[in-house]
């Protein structure tokens, strides 16, 4: 800034104030919302006590990570949000790009504008009014299931929510109702974009449907395929908090197969009140999540240079 | 154009894929509406259906003389809506303006402030500390306004873009020789030339405000902070409840009195009041929700 200054002299800082003056709300909001958190970070690496203040408390080092990782709780919730996002990333774009390839099947607007707002209708939903849709389905003793589907089935009710075993399940299928709908109209967007030419002359040379979706659709899809996939990699340390709160009611017994970084940092922190344990793994979350970040960026930027963050 | 029988045959499975997915969707908030509307003592013997013996308004009623606690919710939900979107337009487009200008000194730093503040974040807590100790934010009304939500980096970018690409750099340089100040300019040219990326940038902001029940959930206390509760946080709240009662009552060992909590059917009929203006306003805005998506998907 004050090298240019210097190259040009005569900078009409007058000019300029004014943007300066709309810029300032901006500007202070990253202050607070983003960066006074970075330094935030020095939580973790205190004894904190609130009659002190955060400045004031004295260092603990590493002493909380220790606890962290020494409870059998870290591997478990480092496991749980890595692998549901790994699984739901995948089922997302394979399910996204075939709902947008059968949207793009259809010759009347009308009925494709029917089939879009009805898958995304969960999309415009927020997790609690869906934990109340999941509710009336599994409740225990007025479900839909355990009322009127198991017995009609002759299977005995099933306490949904103090059952781990179906849970992965439900939860996948929670993701994909929700999420469908957002992943088929990003690639839906990207296939309106393809030339009609290339599917006129394939249609002459006697392409069937499928010979034309594997040569022209999916090939010219890639780059969107890839990209969205590797940014949502570089995510994958962030779980939807929504989700793993409310679809489970936020059960104890539920937590082995539903807890991920996002909830163990909430619990621990608002309603145990642990400073420590929540302070540790939720810079833990940080630190690893930029490490990933940074690193599906870079791959970015060498598969499509215009799609990467910076 | 005679279909060919390849064609045919790709219409015929792609209809049935996007049928099935198209119940999926849309069948469990059709069992919601159905249940808010069962009698109450059908739907604790039959449990929730989509055949119930016996309908009935009676949940409806219900809110209605109960007024005060859900229309307050509503208020609120409708305040955090129109406050939350306008404020967050007014500082993203205003924010992103004095990074389009060319030769503003600074433009460089802000920019990569911006980027940073997208790839690194100093996680929940410690945006909790600020914003709970150093802010003191808990209990008011921005609360459930400004963490998190008010300006993200991604829209910045976005809008500015739309600036830099959309808006002839000289127009606005015939304006400034004209003598034009910077502020005149985005109000009489800027501002009125980017209303479709306001606008769809605004849609999105106010559907995920009229959904948000994350910062209630942390900046909100139920003792001091419960006059503010949206809607959302009022279907949490009784969740809470729900669960609290059921599982001390399993430890101690009593009945829970069904009477102390909104009923069976009361609850759905809550969770279809607090959507129902989404999902029947949806046919209007489904273009522009559309587009929201799809210029923000990749990235956002």
């Amino acid at each position: 800034m004050e090298k240019a200054a210097k190259k040009k002299k005569k900078i009409q800082w007058s000019k300029y104030i004014p943007v300066y003056i709309m810029a300032l709300p901006g500007f202070i909001y990253l202050i607070i919302n983003n960066y006074l958190p970075m330094f935030g970070v020095t939580i973790a690496f205190k004894d904190l006590d609130f009659k002190k203040g955060l400045l004031a408390s004295p260092w603990a080092g590493f002493k909380n990570f220790e606890y962290l990782f020494r409870s059998k709780d870290a591997l478990l919730i480092t496991r749980n949000t890595v692998l549901y996002n790994v699984l739901f990333i995948f089922l997302g774009m394979f399910i996204g790009v075939t709902l947008a390839i059968c949207l793009n099947e259809l010759r009347s607007k009308l009925v494709m504008r029917t089939y879009q707002s009805a898958i995304l209708i969960p999309y415009l939903m927020s997790w609690v009014i869906a934990s109340y849709l999941v509710y009336a389905l599994l409740a225990p003793d007025v479900g839909l299931l355990n009322k009127t589907i198991l017995p009609a089935l002759g299977m005995k009710p099933v306490n949904w929510y103090t059952t781990t075993g179906p849970w992965p399940l439900i939860l996948t299928l929670a993701n994909i109702w929700k999420s469908s709908g957002f992943g088929m109209v990003i690639y839906y967007s990207s296939i309106i974009g393809i030339s009609t030419e290339l599917y006129e002359a394939a249609e002459i040379d006697g392409a069937s449907k499928w010979q034309q979706i594997k040569s022209i659709t999916l090939p010219l899809l890639k780059p969107t395929i890839i990209t969205l996939t590797i940014l949502n990699l570089g995510r994958i340390f962030s779980s939807d908090f929504g989700l793993f709160y409310q679809v489970p009611k936020n059960s104890g017994i539920l937590y082995p197969v539903t807890r991920t970084l996002d909830v163990y940092v909430y619990n621990a922190l608002m309603n145990n009140n642990d400073f420590a344990m929540s302070s540790a793994a939720s810079v833990y979350q940080a630190v690893v999540g930029f490490i990933f970040i940074m690193t599906a960026n870079g791959i970015i930027r060498k598969v499509s240079s215009e799609d990467a963050l910076f | 154009m005679i279909k060919s029988k390849s064609a045919i045959r790709a219409s015929i499975i792609a209809n049935i894929v996007l049928i099935i997915f198209a119940l999926f969707a849309v069948l469990p908030f059709i069992l919601l509406i159905i249940s808010s509307l069962t009698d109450n003592q059908v739907a604790m013997v039959e449990g929730y259906s989509f055949f119930p013996s016996k309908l009935s308004l009676s949940a409806y009623k219900y809110l209605l003389d109960q007024w005060q606690m859900i229309g307050r919710g509503y208020f609120m939900t409708i305040l955090v809506t129109v406050l939350g979107t306008t404020l967050s337009i007014v500082i993203t487009s205003s924010f992103a303006y004095a990074l389009s200008v060319p030769g503003l000194p600074g433009r460089q730093i802000l920019m990569m402030m911006v980027i940073i503040s997208m790839l690194f974040n100093g996680g929940i807590v410690a945006s909790y500390y600020v914003y709970a100790n150093f802010i003191h934010i808990k209990d008011t009304i921005w609360a459930l306004i400004v963490p998190g939500f008010l300006m993200s980096a991604f829209n910045v970018i976005l809008i500015r873009n739309y600036y830099v690409n959309n808006i002839s750099g000289e127009i606005l340089e015939s304006a400034r020789l004209d003598g034009a100040g910077e502020i005149r300019i985005f109000l009489r040219i800027v501002v009125p030339l980017s209303v479709p990326i306001y606008a769809t940038i605004g849609l999105m902001s106010a559907v995920m405000y009229w959904n948000e029940w994350t910062n209630g959930l942390y900046y909100l206390t139920q003792r001091n902070g419960s006059h503010l509760y949206t809607i959302q946080m009022i279907l949490n709240q009784i969740n809470e409840n729900i669960s609290f009662m059921a599982s001390n009552a399993a430890q101690l060992g009593i009945t829970v009195d069904q009477s102390e909590m909104p009923s069976t059917t009361i609850r759905m009929a809550i969770a279809v009041v607090a959507i129902f203006p989404i999902v029947a306003s949806f046919p209007f805005f489904q273009k522009y929700f559309v587009k929201g998506i799809s210029i923000g998907g990749v990235k956002g």
